[in-house]
């Protein structure tokens, strides 16, 4: 076995936490049950990390085996890297055909091997017909570094693929072509999604959050279920604005849905626009160009927020904005035709 | 009739009924709850409002206190209250009205002066009382305090009116107002 290979297996695995070791090993499955039964899994890191490479040396393990290794820890671990979305549209007139998972790999692999020689390029199946593919990239001289990889989440049914930001960015040109090649798509452009949780940009994309569905026997009146207040509540208290209350309910109901949010940390909107004024002499309206204005929001967990809003009684048109743009899923639009934006602090 | 006048409908045998106006939903249900913890010879109710004039489809009670919960993080609160001050007629000024500023304790996230607050309660001539309703402690002090405060207002407590307990508040304050 490779002194590089050894290495790399040995530090993937230093990686992995010790109550997640036996899991993603057996994930893996290189070393046979028999083998890592000897090993002693109470005994000291490192004397388990020595063990195992002993026993992959045995196997002879492969540059693409410890390649698998990373993914598994890769796809254990998603929350670490952060990832972008790219969306791929087929053509005018183009026939959908049907997606070969073989030769979709073939094809990916061939091209990128025949842009950089050096590349290392792997691939792992999972549920729902989505491919892990790992690429390291080398250049015509270079070795392919290990170390910093590219990872691609590519849902074979949708025209979606999920890519870890990485350092390396001048390859992602070659990278989207080679995508767009083999899953015989004509165009890709990245969009403005970024996270760092996988399942909530595939929530967003596949749009699976505002499914609610109506149960039958959803009998419990509107007050009792969804006004969200104690059941406890004092007889003695008396809400003045009930029916308020109750429509801002209705609302937030209607817009976000009974079930969790998918988790957005932050959403960044551009606004260009040019004002109208009814009186002469507005400074806004006689601008030549037009006002442009960049609105961040941030937060440990964007969506929720914007839901309690409501109840909080802090209801805004942003909150009613914001679900319409994350329905279409773009992060940036013209949004002239919601001016003026309106705020209560 | 979107105006709240003091005497329009005849009390209720030994209740009394206090309006907490304020923009803070959670506080002001949190000030309800310590309030009913209180023990009260009278029948407490206590009713909620984000605003006047209040809907009219509602079947209420005679208001004996209405207190404004302004806080003074929020710029919205004050002109939330301003505006539903002219839903009150002026006979409820009479010692049935209060203003209940909250967020003081935190100088670095209050957006309106003190002052101003100072100053729209000695227009309306009706006391000012502070208090952080976030922290427990404080909350069930206040609680107490209006619990009482209703009582009189309402005329539960013999001897003392509404009018006798404004100008009680009003001589403890110093002659620093004339200044304002």
């Amino acid at each position: 076995m490779d002194e590089t290979v050894a290495e790399f297996i040995k530090r993937t695995i230093l990686k992995i936490p010790m109550n997640e070791l036996t899991t993603i090993l057996k994930a893996w499955d290189f070393l046979s049950e028999n083998q890592l039964q000897t090993v002693n899994f109470r005994q000291r890191k490192e004397s388990v990390v020595q063990h195992l490479i002993h026993l992959c040396e045995e196997k002879r393990a492969s540059l693409n085996d410890a390649a698998l290794l990373d993914i598994i820890y890769t796809q254990f671990h998603q929350h670490q890297k952060v990832w972008d979305v790219f969306q791929m549209t087929k053509g005018p007139g183009e026939d959908v055909d049907l997606f070969d998972m073989k030769q979709f790999k073939n094809s990916f692999k061939k091209i990128l091997q025949r842009a950089l020689k050096n590349v290392t390029v792997s691939f792992r199946e999972t549920e729902e017909n989505a491919v892990w593919i790992r690429i390291a990239w080398g250049t015509q001289y270079t070795k392919p570094n290990q170390y910093k990889p590219t990872y691609v989440v590519y849902y074979s049914q949708t025209p979606y693929a999920f890519k870890s930001s990485s350092t390396l960015r001048r390859n992602t040109p070659l990278l989207g072509q080679a995508l767009t090649v083999a899953s015989k798509h004509h165009q890709i452009v990245k969009m403005d999604l970024r996270s760092r949780y996988l399942d909530s940009l595939k929530a967003i994309v596949f749009k699976q959050y505002n499914q609610t569905f109506e149960t039958h026997n959803s009998t419990t009146p509107l007050q009792e279920r969804s006004l969200g207040l104690d059941i406890n509540m004092d007889s003695r208290i008396i809400h003045e604005n009930i029916v308020e209350k109750e429509r801002v309910q209705r609302i937030t109901q209607e817009t976000f849905g009974d079930y969790p949010q998918p988790q957005l940390e932050f959403a960044q909107y551009k606004l260009e626009t040019k004002f109208k004024s009814d009186l002469n002499g507005s400074i806004l309206a006689e601008r030549e160009e037009p006002l442009r204005c960049l609105i961040k929001f941030s937060s440990p967990h964007l969506l929720e927020a914007l839901k309690s809003l409501a109840p909080a009684a802090l209801f805004s048109r942003i909150q009613k904005l914001l679900c319409y743009s994350a329905s279409h899923s773009q992060g940036t639009q013209d949004l002239s035709s919601y001016v003026p934006l309106y705020t209560r602090c | 009739m979107s105006v709240l006048r003091p005497l329009d409908k005849l009390p209720s045998l030994n209740t009394a009924t206090i309006l907490l106006v304020g923009t803070e939903d959670a506080l002001l249900q949190q000030l309800a709850d310590s309030m009913l913890k209180e023990d009260c010879a009278s029948e407490l109710k206590v009713h909620l409002a984000k605003s006047l004039p209040l809907p009219s489809s509602v079947n209420r009670p005679r208001i004996d206190l209405i207190v404004f919960v302004v806080n003074l993080h929020s710029k919205y609160s004050l002109q939330n209250t301003e505006e539903s001050l002219h839903h009150v007629d002026a006979s409820f000024f009479l010692g049935k009205v209060c203003f209940l500023a909250t967020g003081a304790g935190r100088e670095s996230h209050c957006s309106i002066h003190r002052h101003t607050v100072v100053k729209l309660a000695h227009t309306y001539q009706s006391p000012l009382l502070y208090c952080d309703l976030e922290v427990e402690g404080f909350r069930a002090t206040m609680a107490q305090r209006l619990v009482r405060m209703l009582q009189i207002c309402a005329g539960h407590v013999p001897g003392v009116s509404a009018l006798n307990l404004l100008s009680l508040l009003r001589s403890s304050e110093g002659p620093s107002l004339e200044d304002l």
